[in-house]
């Protein structure tokens, strides 16, 4: 008895945890898929296609900050890909269009997905419903306001600094877009935030068990509420990339971004159940699937496996996690 | 795992960094040697909308029997879904990295696909619009399509001279706004027709995103808005399948007519049946393979493709009209598609 209780707190030996860790096996899937596409195609390999791949990922990468917050929670969210598609429109159109400067327009962008995250961190908290089906409505509300507010037009002409992230530096022979910057620095703000802050030990908590949470006072009321709103904000940033990205304001944009952030998350090795994972995992899950993506598209092989590769290894994913789960009891 | 709080806290630490050096080190490997040349060999990208329409697959069918005529090789990639613009961006983006010499594209959003095709071009590939026009057109060197207007108004131009005179109600079964595929179609059956968009002769107009369940939907509205309503006009013939079962619900199938623009096999063989009276029928395979011609010339002898070229549109019915220049059902389905 006591012999165990001794071991328990010693915790694992640090081989181990690595081992267990659940963003190792992830990396050592993006690693060994980097490792096949450099011996099976001679473009892969190059300073100018991983920074390729970085932009492709940054938007979907940014939504899946937010969702890895909420699904840390035992939430989930599936209105992201929808609220960061009006963000966008709302600051296209803005800016565009009608009288705000561009920067203020970024800002009311910002402001409107936060606001949305907050609806549906009341929705979640208050009432309380459950987060799939508050965010499946709002989901619906935000593609609606999307199409009504822009009325189905695609806006172009959009004044420079709301492409600004999309411009591009050099570093070395390589060209890097100021969008994939942003995007790693809020990865490295939320794992820093997550793993060495008061606020990340509690959103673990949270999701691990609401109950002794509370009990420990922590006030998951105003978490809950600031986990979405937090979450909203980078949809919103998230919103800003599109635009910088593809240059435009499109309606249709993001209709499967919820559903490929959910796939990162998980890739990335964060339970679906809650209070385990890490961000910095899910930056690799989105990794995973954009270097798939590239790196199949290279060798000419049909975008159709590419989503087919996708799936098999959501499934693994969420196989893994849950052996580990139960090993943990 | 066990219960040990945070575990995870140093590791993401150290995998950063690992990440990082990994970067570093291939930032110094430097951009790699592109191929190019000669014809044989080439790399030719086709980008579909979708790679689950058969229009598309067909479309794929055609481009890979011409790049195997032609000594070229066939990449292709799709959206995930109608309108998915940034799927399409990331395929012209990875298939300029892996270096073609030419990408064939069916821009899902004729404006938002603009900037990546501009970069591609200004690294010399060579971008050929089919099926769908950008706006403006001449952000691609050449366009290979149906004239949508045209396909719209022979349809309207038939309905009319079958309707014989009598007063025409008609409902409209269209796209989506604001996508100008749907737009010239609708635009074009009206003017074939002789009505303008306000007629009150148009007495309902419904969107149905070219979905055969949708186009079903839109029909059981537009009959109980109109239940006099005897000339319907859809957007391509899944639609028109969806505003048939509506119609044989209300036993109106045999009093209606139907027309319809694509000619895929489905569709003609309804137009064989009855289903659908006349369709304009369009020809995806002839836009594939000339634009992958078109890569080809262009990795020989650096001469790019450029303008619209007409691929050409059919009209295909069993029952022809005076004054509506048509081919039967069986020509039809032998030039079908899907």
């Amino acid at each position: 008895m006591t012999a165990t209780t001794y071991t328990e707190l010693k915790g694992p030996t640090t081989a181990r945890r690595l081992l267990t860790a659940p963003t190792t096996g992830p990396l050592a899937a993006l690693l060994l898929a980097c490792a096949f596409f450099s011996v099976t195609t001679d473009q892969f390999l190059s300073g100018g296609n991983f920074s390729l791949i970085v932009q492709q990922v940054m938007v979907v990468g940014t939504l899946a900050i937010g969702q890895t917050l909420i699904i840390l929670t035992a939430g989930i969210d599936l209105s992201c890909g929808a609220v960061m598609a009006f963000g966008s429109i709302v600051i296209a159109k803005m800016a565009a269009q009608g009288s705000l400067p561009p920067l203020a327009a970024i800002a009311l962008g910002l402001l409107v997905c936060a606001g949305f995250g907050l609806a549906n961190g009341l929705l979640v908290q208050m009432v309380p419903l459950p987060p799939f089906i508050v965010t499946l409505g709002m989901l619906n509300v935000a593609f609606a306001l999307t199409h009504i507010y822009s009325e189905d037009q695609t806006i172009s002409n959009l004044p420079a600094p709301l492409t600004a992230l999309g411009e591009t530096f050099p570093l070395g022979y390589t060209d890097i877009t100021y969008g994939s910057l942003v995007t790693i620095a809020l990865f490295l703000l939320f794992a820093y935030a997550l793993g060495s802050t008061a606020w990340g030990r509690h959103v673990y908590a949270l999701g691990n068990s609401p109950e002794s949470a509370r009990l420990n006072g922590v006030r998951t009321a105003r978490l809950t509420i600031g986990v979405y709103t937090l979450a909203g904000l980078t949809y919103g940033i998230a919103a800003l990339l599109l635009i910088s990205r593809t240059g435009v304001g499109d309606p249709q944009a993001g209709q499967t971004d919820n559903l490929d952030s959910i796939s990162a998350v998980v890739l990335g090795g964060t339970s679906l159940f809650g209070g385990r994972g890490a961000v910095l995992g899910t930056f690799i899950g989105v990794l995973i699937v954009g270097v798939f993506r590239n790196g199949l598209q290279l060798m000419g092989v049909s975008s159709v496996y590419q989503t087919l590769i996708t799936g098999v290894l959501v499934i693994l994913a969420v196989t893994v996690d849950q052996i580990s789960r139960k090993k943990a009891r | 795992m066990s219960r040990t709080p945070h575990p995870l806290r140093s590791l993401p630490w150290k995998l950063c960094a690992c990440a990082g050096a990994a970067a570093l080190a291939l930032t110094a490997c430097g951009p790699g040697a592109q191929g190019g040349g000669s014809a044989a060999g080439a790399k030719v990208g086709l980008i579909t909308k979708t790679d689950t329409n058969p229009f598309f697959v067909k479309m794929k069918e055609g481009a890979e029997k011409a790049a195997r005529t032609a000594g070229v090789e066939l990449v292709s990639a799709a959206g995930k879904f109608d309108g998915d613009n940034a799927g399409q961006v990331t395929a012209v983006e990875n298939m300029v990295a892996s270096g073609v010499k030419g990408i064939l594209i069916t821009p899902s959003d004729s404006k938002a696909i603009i900037p990546a095709l501009e970069k591609a071009r200004a690294k010399g590939v060579l971008v050929i619009a089919l099926d769908s026009p950008t706006e403006p057109q001449n952000a691609t060197d050449a366009l290979f399509a149906t004239d949508n207007f045209k396909a719209g108004q022979l349809i309207g131009e038939y309905a009319k001279a079958a309707m014989k005179g009598k007063q025409a109600k008609i409902a409209t079964l269209d796209l989506a706004p604001g996508v100008a595929v749907g737009v010239q179609r609708h635009n074009g059956f009206l003017k074939g027709f002789g009505v303008a968009g306000n007629d009150p002769a148009v007495v309902c107009s419904q969107d149905t995103a070219g979905d055969q369940s949708k186009g079903q939907t839109a029909m059981e509205n537009c009959l109980q808005k109109a239940p006099d309503l005897n000339v319907v006009y859809t957007i391509n013939e899944p639609a028109a399948l969806g505003a048939h079962t509506a119609l044989k619900a209300k036993g109106r199938d045999k009093d209606v007519l139907v027309v319809s623009v694509d000619g895929g096999c489905t569709g003609t063989r309804a137009v064989k049946e009855g289903k659908i009276a006349a369709t304009s029928q369009q020809y995806p395979l002839k836009m594939a393979q000339q634009g992958v011609q078109a890569v080809a010339d262009y990795a020989k002898n650096g001469k790019k493709a450029t303008g619209y070229t007409d691929t050409g549109v059919t009209l295909i019915t069993d029952r022809p009209q005076d004054g509506a220049a048509s081919q039967t059902t069986a020509f039809g389905l032998e030039n079908c598609w899907g």
